[in-house]
């Protein structure tokens, strides 16, 4: 089993006092397989990806991937996860403006210590990226952001990929084509994947659904 | 930092040197050094040597008022020669260092002077015998002689009477300091009465006692190990007096030598390990103040005390010289000089 | 991963050059601004020093022979043998070279500014050929002798022994003066009857302007002091704003899997690099600064010592660390707060958006607090400040707590103005610039603390100088002084000037106890001298008149304030009672004094004589008048004193100090103004998005730059209000509090409303030029660009 989730309990505190936001989750993922999570706004599903992603840490419960609980590492162990094991895409992209294209490609790689050429090429040809290599991020339109994002995400092969409503701020028509691309390389990269959705077509394509409400499965 | 600190520097290695006064075991190139079985010629050997890289002319008293109070005082012209030759003029080649000190049970007054040889500022003169540094002087013809130093808060004019002959330390006045042979030539005029006028602070005090007047010569005196020296002369109420001195060796050990000086002037020299001084209490700069000081041979076993325990002589130099008291198997007074403890 | 990182992180800077530009020109600015303010400050007090000392000037008491001529070396050893501790000076110039021979031996420490290093040798300098202690330029010149480079040596000046220097100068056995020790033994020889011939001269008479330009240091060292302040504001609004920038990098980065520790040590890195840079260029740049001012400084010093002082700067090796680390410190305070602050920051952006405003506005309370707070303290050390510490402290509170407190009085002045706007513009405008307020808080700060600097220092130069110029009418009035040595020469001068002047003023004095003070009190004749010249700081009716007719006494302020007297009190001199009509300033004495009239004086002190004379007379006569008087009377020329160049020499100096003090004024009005430019270019790019809606609802671009422009001045305007005060208790702490505690007198404060305007003109022009650039960049805004706003929210 790739990932296991376990009673995963957030709490934020608030000016109007604390609000839970997730309230005992249980989820499972393997190895190639994909799972979109739905729910309203404010369910808690960005809350519970960026807990799998390491980006913040439970107040309760387990989170263990790959045979260990990331809720027990500490930042720095948890940035090494987020550098090699687990991938997110986020919704803004979150590209570095300051660095060419081919640089924020193989940004996450170099990260990694996984340079592999031939992979980053592979991506970036199945992207479409190949004509704006030497461009800076602002220098594209939104959809082409989005798949930087995605290809620099799967650079270094990444266990598990995490995605937050990655197809969010494009139309539908790129949209679509983008969830394609994405969903081939994940299953050619023999990843999990994961991602947050408000969209019923996008979560259809997905071999699980899960949907969130209120901070608990509903 | 100027000049003059550059020349106290250098001053330091040929008189005593702030850092446990090692530097009195320079070595001594061009100049003379001492040899055994010395044969003296007087008045010619009270005047300077300055083919010899050091010397000293050194006075210490201990005074009594009229109202038993206890005073001691000290004249002191050090010679320090930069080559071995007298020169004239400004290149002559000769230094000169005065200290001035008077001692009170509470108080202790200091000065200090330097001076360059060879324009007469300074200098010593054998016949008619005549040693001064600016107005500080000793002179006479070492049956008689007059004193006179001052300071900004002190000042004194005395007048000294020899009582008995001139003593010679060591073998004949070759003084041996470290077991690798390093001495002296060294002989005192123990037998001073002494009186005259303290001016202090507070007014003019009329004071009569006896002087101590030391006489010494080298080249090279402290051996490499040693870095300073405890010294007593010590004046017993039976007209006896002692001469000791302990020189502190870096391996922890002490290197003493001793005179005992009979009321007639007869000497017995003595050899390291026959004096033994033990410190057994020490003021607040941490140099001791009380001392017991053993002479198995003579039946002494004393204990000597300072009367001001803050007799630390504040010059370019520092080191402490007070006059102190005799108790024990023998009383009486003397002074005590203590070096390398800074 | 290093790599990579750093490579993102420099990227920056590449891709936003302007922002690198701004960073390391902040930094390199703020180091230049400090480093300049010290070299000329630290130049010209070296060059106070090093002629002062070469010279023994104003320290020690002198002997020399009253007809002027060479002294005898027996004289001198006679002297010391009677127990006068003097060390003896020969002087002469070879080659152009000033040499001075001195006796080390014997001199007072601090004679002659040699220090030993290595390559200098005792026996050598005493004996043989002897060594010369100068700087290489002096050494060039005299290519034939041993020297040893001392760099912190007077220009010029060839130190040596008085052996060496009596051989080269020709002068076997002469020695020109004798410095007397200031600490003499007991029972010493009256001078008269051991070296008749020669004669006291006092060090008295230079200690009064010395003891002036000690103050006026003072006050330069506080100065210097300001410009820190103001220059680790900068750095800091530097450093804030670079990590302003690039937050959302920060961010990415850490979400990507860069470590907070790796990527803290590295941007830590990143920024002591660009401060070791701009810190060497900021170095470099005030060392242009205060070499350009220097010159005329080292002129006037020449012509006051009459002793060469560099004209050039020297760059000391003390500079370049202070500089650097001004720079590498500076930057290390403000990058702890702005690391420390992203170490805090939450990796995921807009999770608790209330929590961080809630964080935002608690620290805005706990700002207020700490800025109110420092201000009650400062007000408090308004009234009982009586030390030095608590001079400084006082100032140091009113600096922070006013610059803390900035950002919130300009809020709440917005916030005012605010709900007074009429139109919807008008509301915008003034809710928008609030909006603005905090990334511009660092620059306004800046400017604040730069004009009240301004303010302060143009205060504390210009009342100086004004009182400085006063002290030296009052006391340097007459044209000549001369001295005499006894009741005939006294006589014979009073009968040959007579007729050949417009006054003949007597100066007799005498130590005395006044109210337990050793005062120093003077008989003076009835003349407009006085009343014209000496300014009183408090008196009664007709104080002169009544104090010329032997009722009343005048006190010094020293006096005056140590014995606790004012005007009215009584107070007995030599058992008869005066009344204080009045007290004077006295600037620079350090013990009491007190004037009384010449005819109660002569009744008082029957056996005390003048021993100076103040002649007025036509200034053009002097020369020939000092000629003939010595020709008629025989005293020697050496005994008069052509007071009048004196006066004029020393005016020309500060002057010239004046000078340098205003340039360096404008520029640190420059600096804070490019603090300025810095924050509105680095706010301009955030901005687009608050300005699109404004200009969607209807406002053109150019109105929006216009309104940019506008809201720059306007609160430039704004701080400079506040600046007024702020400077104007900063100059009243200099000159009442810490001058008060270090020499005991009170520096008059001046006010200069003209000056005051000027510079109010200055800060809003440096704000106008610096929102220039950005306000035409806004206005030249592509509508793209605006509209991009819309069309890329989420």
């Amino acid at each position: 089993m790739l990932l296991h989730v376990k009673d995963i309990h957030k709490t934020y505190h608030t000016a109007d006092g604390p609000f839970d936001v997730l309230r005992g989750i249980d989820l499972t993922l393997d190895a190639g397989e994909t799972l979109a999570l739905t729910g309203e706004s404010g369910s808690g599903k960005s809350t519970l990806l960026h807990l799998i992603g390491g980006l913040d840490t439970p107040d309760a419960g387990q989170i263990v991937l790959q045979d260990r609980d990331i809720a027990t590492l500490d930042d720095t162990a948890r940035a090494a996860l987020r550098r090699g094991t687990v991938g997110v895409v986020f919704q803004q992209f979150n590209l570095i403006p300051s660095l060419r294209i081919s640089d924020n490609i193989a940004f996450q790689a170099r990260l990694a210590g996984r340079h592999d050429p031939a992979w980053i090429a592979t991506l970036t040809d199945r992207m479409g990226l190949s004509a704006h290599l030497s461009k800076y991020p602002e220098q594209l339109s939104g959809g082409q952001q989005q798949r930087v994002a995605i290809a620099r995400t799967l650079a270094p092969k990444p266990r598990l990929v995490l995605a937050d409503e990655p197809t969010g701020n494009l139309d539908e028509a790129t949209a679509s084509t983008v969830m394609d691309l994405m969903l081939e390389l994940v299953s050619e990269a023999g990843a999990g994947l994961l991602m947050v959705t408000h969209s019923q077509a996008l979560a259809g394509r997905m071999s699980r659904r899960l949907h969130l409400k209120a901070g608990r499965v509903a | 930092m100027n000049v003059r600190m550059l020349l106290l520097l250098c001053w330091m290695p040929v008189a005593m040197q702030a850092q446990g006064f090692a530097g009195l075991g320079t070595q001594a190139e061009g100049f003379s050094v001492p040899q055994p079985g010395p044969v003296f010629d007087f008045p010619t050997d009270h005047g300077p040597h300055n083919d010899y890289r050091i010397e000293w002319w050194y006075l210490t008293a201990n005074l009594k008022a009229a109202d038993g109070t206890e005073y001691g005082l000290q004249w002191t012209l050090f010679r320090s020669a930069l080559a071995p030759e007298a020169g004239a003029g400004w290149t002559a080649p000769q230094l000169w260092m005065g200290h001035a000190a008077v001692t009170t049970p509470n108080d202790h007054y200091v000065s200090e002077r330097f001076a360059r040889g060879g324009i007469g500022q300074a200098d010593v003169i054998a016949e008619p015998f005549a040693a001064w540094i600016d107005d500080w002087a000793l002179q006479g013809d070492w049956a008689t002689m007059q004193m006179r130093a001052s300071g900004p808060e002190f000042a004194y004019d005395m007048a000294l009477t020899a009582e008995g002959p001139l003593v010679f330390h060591g073998a004949d006045g070759f003084s041996v300091k470290s077991a690798a042979g390093q001495a002296s030539y060294y002989y005192s005029q123990p037998f001073f009465a002494i009186e005259g006028t303290l001016q202090l602070p507070d007014g003019d005090i009329a004071v009569t006692g006896n002087a101590w007047l030391d006489r010494e010569w080298s080249s090279q005196p402290l051996a490499d190990n040693q870095t300073g020296w405890d010294w007593f002369s010590l004046s017993f109420d039976d007209g006896a007096k002692l001469m000791g001195f302990r020189l502190q060796q870096t391996d922890g050990a002490n290197f003493t030598s001793a005179t005992w000086i009979n009321p007639q002037g007869e000497t017995t020299p003595y050899s390291d390990g026959a004096l033994e001084a033990f410190p057994m209490a020490f003021n607040d700069a941490d140099v001791p103040v009380r001392w017991q000081v053993t002479l198995p041979d003579k039946g002494v076993d004393v204990t000597v005390a300072a009367i001001n325990d803050n007799a630390w002589m504040t010059t370019s130099v520092p080191y402490w010289e007070g006059p102190v008291t005799v108790s024990g198997s023998h009383s009486g007074v003397g002074y005590l000089e203590m070096t390398g403890y800074d | 991963m290093t790599k990579a990182t750093l490579q993102a992180l420099l990227s920056h800077w590449w891709r936003n050059p302007l922002q690198l530009f701004t960073l390391l020109a902040g930094l390199a600015l703020a180091t230049a601004l400090w480093s300049g303010v010290q070299a000329v400050n630290a130049e010209a007090r070296a060059s106070y020093d090093a002629a002062a000392a070469t010279l023994g000037e104003g320290q020690y008491d002198r002997l020399v022979r009253r007809d002027g001529q060479p002294i005898a070396q027996d004289t001198y050893v006679t002297l010391r043998r009677a127990g006068w501790l003097v060390s003896p000076v020969v002087q002469g110039r070879l080659n152009g070279v000033r040499i001075v021979g001195v006796e080390p031996l014997t001199a007072p420490s601090g004679i002659g500014p040699v220090a030993p290093q290595e390559g200098t040798d005792v026996v050598s300098f005493l004996t043989g050929d002897g060594q010369l202690f100068g700087t290489a330029e002096t050494a060039s010149r005299l290519p034939d002798y041993a020297f040893v480079i001392t760099p912190e040596a007077a220009p010029g000046t060839a130190v040596t022994d008085i052996g060496v220097a009596q051989r080269l100068l020709g002068k076997p056995e002469q020695i020109d003066t004798l410095i007397v020790l200031p600490s003499q033994p007991m029972g010493r020889a009256a001078l008269a009857d051991v070296a008749p011939d020669l004669m006291r001269q006092s060090a008295q008479g230079g200690s009064d302007i010395a003891r002036l330009t000690d103050s006026f240091h003072l006050n330069l060292t506080a100065f210097g002091l300001l410009s820190f302040a103001v220059g680790i504001f900068i750095v800091n609004g530097a450093i804030g704003l670079a990590f302003e920038q690039r937050r959302p990098v920060v961010r990415t980065l850490r979400a990507l899997g860069v470590p907070l520790r790796r990527l803290i040590v590295l941007m830590g890195a990143e920024l002591m690099l660009f401060a070791l840079v701009a810190g060497v260029v900021g170095v470099a740049l005030g060392y242009v600064i205060a070499a350009l001012l220097l010159p005329d400084v080292a002129a006037t010093l020449r012509g006051l010592y009459g002793a060469d002082v560099s004209g050039n700067l020297q760059l000391r090796p003390v500079w370049w660390l202070s500089g650097l680390g001004i720079a590498l410190g500076g930057t290390a305070i403000a990058a702890c707060g702005a690391l420390y602050q992203l170490a805090q920051m939450p990796l995921l952006a807009a999770a608790q958006p209330r929590a961080l405003a809630m964080a935002a506005g608690r620290r805005a309370r706990v700002q207020g607090q700490v800025a109110l707070a420092l201000l009650a303290i400062a007000g408090v050390l308004m009234f009982t400040a009586n030390g030095l510490i608590s001079g400084f402290v006082l100032h140091a509170t009113l600096l922070i707590g006013a610059a803390l407190a900035l950002p919130l009085v300009l809020d709440r002045v917005l916030a005012g103005l605010s709900s007074l706007a009429k139109t919807m513009t008008a509301q915008w405008f003034w809710a928008d610039t609030r909006q603005q307020l905090p990334g511009l808080s660092l620059a306004l700060m800046a400017l604040l603390l730069a004009m009240a600097a301004n303010v302060g220092v143009s205060t504390m130069v210009s009342s100086f100088r004004l009182t400085f110029t006063d002290f030296l009418d009052q006391r340097l009035a007459s044209e000549l002084y001369v001295q005499v040595e006894d009741a005939a020469q006294s006589d014979a001068l009073v009968a040959f000037a007579g007729p050949r002047t417009n006054a003949i003023l007597p100066i007799q004095s005498t130590e005395v106890t006044i109210a337990g003070q050793t005062t120093e009190v003077f008989g003076t004749r009835d003349h407009a001298t006085y009343r014209d010249n000496w300014v009183l700081l408090q008196a009664a009716a007709s104080a002169w008149d009544s104090t010329f007719t032997n009722d009343t006494i005048l006190i010094n302020e020293q006096l005056s304030r140590r014995a606790g007297l004012d005007v009215g009190d009584l107070v007995q001199v030599q058992g008869q009672d005066f009344s204080i009509a009045g007290v004077y300033g006295d600037y620079g004495n350090p013990i009491g004094q007190a004037v009384i009239g010449e005819d109660v004086f002569a009744i008082l002190f029957p056996d005390v004589i003048p021993q100076r004379f103040g002649l007025r007379m036509d200034p053009a006569a002097v020369p020939d008048f000092v000629k003939e008087l010595e020709q008629a009377t025989g005293i020697p020329a050496a005994q008069s004193v052509d007071q009048a160049r004196i006066k004029a020499i020393s005016l020309a100096i500060f002057e010239r100090t004046f000078t340098v003090t205003t340039a360096l004024n404008v520029l640190t009005l420059a600096v804070a103004g490019f603090a300025i430019l810095m924050s509105l270019l680095t706010l301009a790019t955030m901005r687009v998005p608050q300005l699109a809606p404004a200009w969607a609802m209807g406002m053109t671009r150019r109105q929006l730059g216009k309104l940019e422009l506008l809201r720059a001045m306007m609160l430039a305007v704004l701080t400079a209000i506040v600046a007024l005060p702020l400077g104007l208790a900063l100059a009243w702490a200099l000159l009442a509090v810490v001058n008060v505690a270090a020499f005991g007198w009170r520096l008059p404060m001046y006010l200069f409303p003209l000056d005051y305007v000027r510079l109010g003109l200055f800060a809003l022009l440096a704000a106008a030029l610096a929102a220039l650039w950005p306000a035409r960049r806004l206005a030249r805004t592509p509508p793209a660009d605006l509209l991009k706003v819309f069309s890329n929210e989420r």
